[in-house]
């Protein structure tokens, strides 16, 4: 978990590398474009909003469905066929 | 896609209980789906059920085997922007709705930084909202989600890529900044969130 070993990384770790890079920079600066680590470092940030992005879309996909859902459902099925 | 031949009402068969069980099935993500859309759990699920609905009543037209996820979010989204068009007043709504949320996600348990995706997220235009969503959270290829914002391939990606820069540069400005926090933090955050995240996966 050394950040200064740039090898065969997880994504996790190479984000987590990011991180402690940008949490030591004095957060007043920007870091100056300068061509691939600053790339490397774009890349990265998107990977980091798509799995938020993910975990946001998710989150409500794991939430249990509420029974309403069904009973509508269920009473489609009951209702006689274009009856009103 | 096309109606060939429409087929006469039928009673209830073995089809329609196969169409019913992929259908909820598919609950989860068509709430999913709302929530992005309107930023409203209530009005999410108001929408996502009135889809639900649409999907089932239109069962006979759905043809078995092909992308029922696909079509059901073509016809969520059909749905969500007809009810916008009928109401002149949503764009304020959109507004009161996104506050109401980043409210209602206010837990301990739920990391800041996903109000901030959220925040960020109303900020796009909605068509590069919902192409986002799709591809990017929604596990759609690229075809798909032009299927189901029934638009060209190479419109979906132009918008999925404005939507990534614009999300990341508002997310490094920083710029709705809250509770004190200093504007620039939003990024840092996401990132170790999204570490943490990853980690929790394995």
């Amino acid at each position: 978990m050394d950040a200064g070993v740039f090898g065969n990384r997880s994504n996790s770790v190479r984000v987590a590398a990011v991180y402690s890079m940008t949490s030591n920079s004095n957060p007043s600066r920007k870091a100056a474009p300068t061509g691939g680590p600053a790339l490397e470092e774009a890349r990265l940030r998107q990977q980091a909003i798509g799995v938020k992005l993910r975990h946001m879309f998710d989150e409500v996909v794991n939430e249990p469905v509420p029974d309403e859902f069904l009973d509508i459902l269920r009473r489609a099925d009951e209702r006689p066929d274009g009856g009103a | 896609m096309s109606g060939a031949s429409s087929p006469p009402p039928k009673p209830p068969s073995a089809d329609d209980n196969a169409f019913k069980r992929e259908l909820v099935a598919l609950i989860p993500h068509l709430r999913a789906f709302a929530r992005t859309l309107t930023g409203d759990p209530t009005a999410a699920d108001d929408l996502a059920q009135d889809a639900m609905m649409k999907a089932w009543d239109a069962r006979a037209s759905y043809q078995m085997g092909t992308n029922m996820k696909a079509w059901t979010f073509m016809i969520l989204r059909n749905q969500f922007y007809s009810e916008k068009r009928r109401s002149w007043r949503q764009s304020q709504l959109d507004q009161e709705a996104a506050e109401r949320t980043l409210v209602a996600v206010d837990d301990p348990e739920s990391p800041v930084a996903l109000d901030e995706l959220r925040l960020a997220l109303a900020t796009l235009p909605e068509e590069q909202r919902e192409a986002l969503i799709l591809v990017g959270a929604g596990g759609f290829a690229y075809e798909e989600a032009a299927e189901i914002c029934q638009c060209a391939v190479g419109t979906v990606k132009s918008r999925v890529s404005r939507a990534r820069k614009a999300l990341q540069a508002t997310l490094e400005r920083g710029g709705y900044a809250r509770d004190g926090r200093a504007a620039g933090d939003a990024m840092r955050s996401i990132l170790a969130d999204a570490d943490r995240l990853s980690s929790v996966r394995g």
